[in-house]
């Protein structure tokens, strides 16, 4: 075994002995006689969801595992995504910018980081047609993400000297404040393409037709399905829920993330037959399918 | 080991989690409800991350004397002037914080949200032009929803509202419960590629 | 007709704002009384505080701010007319910073000027805690723990209607008010499904459809959607609130924007007959 492995393991054996002794620890001090001791392992209720969990987690190892064996995996067109191009060729042509709202939840949220993934991958494209990028964002932890994901791209592209920290800008972590100022950038700047990639609120709808009054061209997307009919009636193109998290893996072409798309599809025909089979199942009157599915 | 450690980290931390869910032992509740304490203490201090990129970003403007300095500057004192009066004088009812909360802070959200009725209104005039058959369906249901979930719809018709539920609870919660799925599926998806290292983007390294 | 139609299709969007403005402010001024009834979610909420037992501990997080007030906070007040009236015991807090002082007010109106409850003894105000979901699993472990004082500063363990108060088992019911994230979504997914908590919801009319996939499988035992929600509880709760009277302020409003929709349509057709 090489030194490097060697400190690897070693590392994650400190963390997991450490962890057990204050799993223990931790039970012992446990005093509250409000809140009984429980012993268990593994809550037998929740077996369900680990199973399908299981599914799904094999699902997507397995295609990841065919894609780097070199199988070609066949992503259908996502309209939305092929237009970020499009929007960063058409600012490129009118000598614009190109304004990226990566959303107003912080780096919890897994819209969140899909957006960061998404900008490496526009900044990047960006960087070949050196025109401005402005990030503004919500939520200051996301700053040095978004940062560095930006920087990530401009490298990528051997464009690092055209990187401009300070168009990625902490504005406020306030909703109201946060849309009133990223309008004003929209309606004083005037960006050629306004992308709107990640979790959105009420604000969705001001910052989309404030985007839309200055002409620009608009690519959004979220999975906050009660944000979908705003954009949809405010931008050129809307990705819709998963579409959102398709885009790592459909502009980046990378198999391994192809894979992975793959193996969530699979699940999702798992799921759709089973919820066809419960669904004939429940109509003829058995019930046992429909509760295997019950969460407690 | 720049490139592992937080690697290391992002998948241990990853799948204790996921594990949190599944264990109800209680001294891993009691660790897992230490780290969200850490967590929450984390997050608070990421704000003095974000009050750093306001101020550093807006003194070089109004170093530099760039286009609208002078608002700048305005940012700047409003700034330091409510985390000074926060700090000093406390944020409890009757403070001057709270004052200026009530006074100024509350009536321009308020105002940012009643846009919300404007823009809907040009947002809906200019989008649902019955172009194609999806867009009728579009169109027509969104004036049916629109009119059916207000007193007007059942003066009209006095099973509108009946109508409308109907709408929102079978074909536009089929719709929604599909995109939720899906979406689901998506995040899962995505989360196993961060917390094993696939997806390495979101922390600028390849 | 043509001219009429291409000035339609042209239509500068402040015009649009001016009748949607008339169309809010006329109704306000002088109401129009429209009669509506009250739907299934709205008295599904109503009757599971209903049904708490009179003298029993209620969970009351208020997560929105001053943006969302108009159809949030006729909801709030109305819902602890209805947890007061019952004698129930209100254990308020917000996971929204700018939320304490919306329930202070609430409180104060309701609580301490039409009920004259004893702050304290029939109802506290634990204030604001940063952490969203987190909070919300770390009071499923000890609500005084993540709360250690409420909103004035006051220590939880001194506070009479907190005793015997540890976690989500020592309350009967959970009431959210919910103005987008962290909110009902996370209440359900959190706390609900974790801790087998009744829970009923009031949110904003953007967010009920999302909400309702919640309501229909039981996970939220009532749901208040919007203004119209609002406005219908108040209905049932016997009290002329904000609610009812921005119904006919609703009301005249979507009209207005249907008659626009219709109109941008035979603007559109009529010039599209006339190209081809």
């Amino acid at each position: 075994m090489n030194k490097r492995k060697f400190c690897l393991v070693a590392v994650i054996a400190l963390i997991a002995l450490n962890f057990f002794a204050l799993v223990l620890s931790a039970q012992e001090a446990s005093t509250s006689p409000a809140t009984p001791s429980d012993s268990r392992w593994f809550d037998t209720n929740r077996f369900n969801v680990f199973i399908t969990l299981a599914i799904v987690f094999g699902a997507i190892l397995w295609f990841i595992g065919r894609a780097k064996k070199g199988k070609s995996l066949f992503v259908r067109r996502i309209a939305g995504l092929d237009a970020i191009e499009e929007a960063v060729g058409r600012a490129t042509e009118m000598g614009k910018s190109v304004l990226y709202i990566p959303g107003i939840h912080d780096m919890n949220d897994i819209q969140t980081v899909a957006s960061m993934i998404i900008l490496g991958n526009v900044a990047k494209t960006i960087a070949r047609y050196d025109i401005p990028l402005i990030v503004p964002i919500r939520m200051p932890f996301v700053v040095p993400v978004a940062e560095e994901a930006v920087r990530q791209g401009y490298s990528s592209a051997g464009r690092l000297d055209a990187f401009v920290k300070d168009n990625i800008r902490f504005i406020s972590d306030e909703q109201f404040a946060y849309a009133a100022a990223v309008s004003g950038i929209m309606l004083r700047e005037r960006p050629a393409a306004n992308l709107l990639l990640g979790s959105f609120y009420a604000e969705s709808l001001l910052l989309a037709e404030t985007g839309a009054s200055t002409g620009a061209i608009q690519v959004a997307g979220t999975a906050n399905i009660h944000q979908l009919p705003f954009f949809i009636v405010a931008c050129d193109y809307t990705l819709i829920g998963e579409e959102l998290f398709a885009a790592s893996a459909y502009l980046s072409r990378e198999p391994k993330l192809l894979g992975s798309l793959k193996g969530s599809d699979l699940a999702k025909a798992v799921i759709v037959l089973a919820i066809i089979l419960g669904t004939i199942l429940e109509t003829a009157g058995v019930k046992w399918f429909t509760k295997l599915f019950i969460v407690q | 080991m720049r490139k592992e450690v937080p690697l290391i980290i992002t998948f241990l931390a990853g799948f204790f989690f996921i594990a949190d869910y599944f264990i109800p032992h209680t001294g891993f509740s009691n660790i897992a409800a230490d780290v969200n304490g850490w967590a929450i203490i984390v997050l608070a201090f990421s704000y003095i991350l974000g009050v750093g990129n306001v101020l550093r970003i807006n003194a070089q403007r109004i170093a530099k004397k760039e286009k609208d300095w002078v608002l700048k500057v305005i940012l700047v004192l409003c700034l330091f002037f409510m985390l000074g009066i926060g700090i000093f004088g406390g944020i409890a009812e009757g403070s001057i914080f709270d004052w200026f909360f009530v006074n100024t802070y509350t009536p321009m959200q308020a105002t940012m949200f009643a846009l919300l009725a404007f823009f809907i209104a040009s947002a809906a005039f200019r989008a649902f032009r019955v172009r194609t058959t999806q867009a009728a369906l579009l169109a027509i249901t969104a004036v049916l929803v629109m009119i059916g979930r207000v007193p007007i719809g059942e003066t009209i018709w006095k099973s509108f509202p009946d109508f409308t539920e109907w709408i929102m609870g079978v074909p536009q919660l089929a719709g929604k419960r599909a995109i939720l799925i899906g979406a689901a599926l998506g995040a899962i998806s995505t989360g196993l590629k961060v917390i094993t290292g696939l997806e390495r983007t979101y922390m600028g390294q390849d | 007709m043509r001219k009429f139609f291409e000035f339609i299709n042209k239509l500068d969007r402040r015009v649009i704002f001016i009748f949607v403005a008339l169309a809010i402010i006329i109704p306000l001024l002088r109401p129009l009384n429209i009669k509506f009834t009250v739907t299934e979610p709205v008295q599904g909420f109503y009757d599971a505080i209903e049904k708490v037992p009179q003298g029993s501990k209620v969970l009351f997080s208020c997560d929105y701010e001053p943006g969302s007030r108009p159809e949030l906070f006729p909801m709030t007040v109305a819902a602890l007319e209805q947890m007061l009236r019952r004698n129930l015991k209100v254990i308020a807090l917000s996971l929204w910073p700018a939320g304490p002082p919306i329930v202070e007010e609430a409180l104060s109106d309701v609580a301490e000027k039409q009920f004259k409850s004893k702050y304290g003894v029939d109802y506290v105000n634990l204030g604001f805690k940063e952490g969203r979901e987190v909070v919300m699993v770390s009071m499923g472990s000890s609500i005084p723990t993540t709360f250690p004082q409420d909103f004035r500063g006051t220590k939880v363990s001194e506070i009479p209607i907190m005793q015997g108060v540890s976690n989500f088992s020592d309350v009967k019911l959970i009431v959210n008010i919910s103005g987008g994230y962290p909110g009902t979504k996370e209440w359900v997914q959190q706390v609900q499904a974790r801790y087998n908590i009744g829970l009923v919801s009031g949110c904003t009319a953007v967010s009920a459809p999302e909400y309702y996939p919640y309501y229909q499988s039981g996970q939220l035992r009532g749901l208040l959607g919007g203004m119209k929600g609002a406005a219908e509880y108040e209905m049932l709760v016997g009290r002329t609130g904000l609610g009812r009277k921005g119904m006919d302020a609703q009301s005249m409003a979507h009209l207005i924007i249907f008659l626009f929709i219709v109109l941008g349509n035979l603007a559109y057709f009529s010039l599209k007959k006339k190209k081809t």
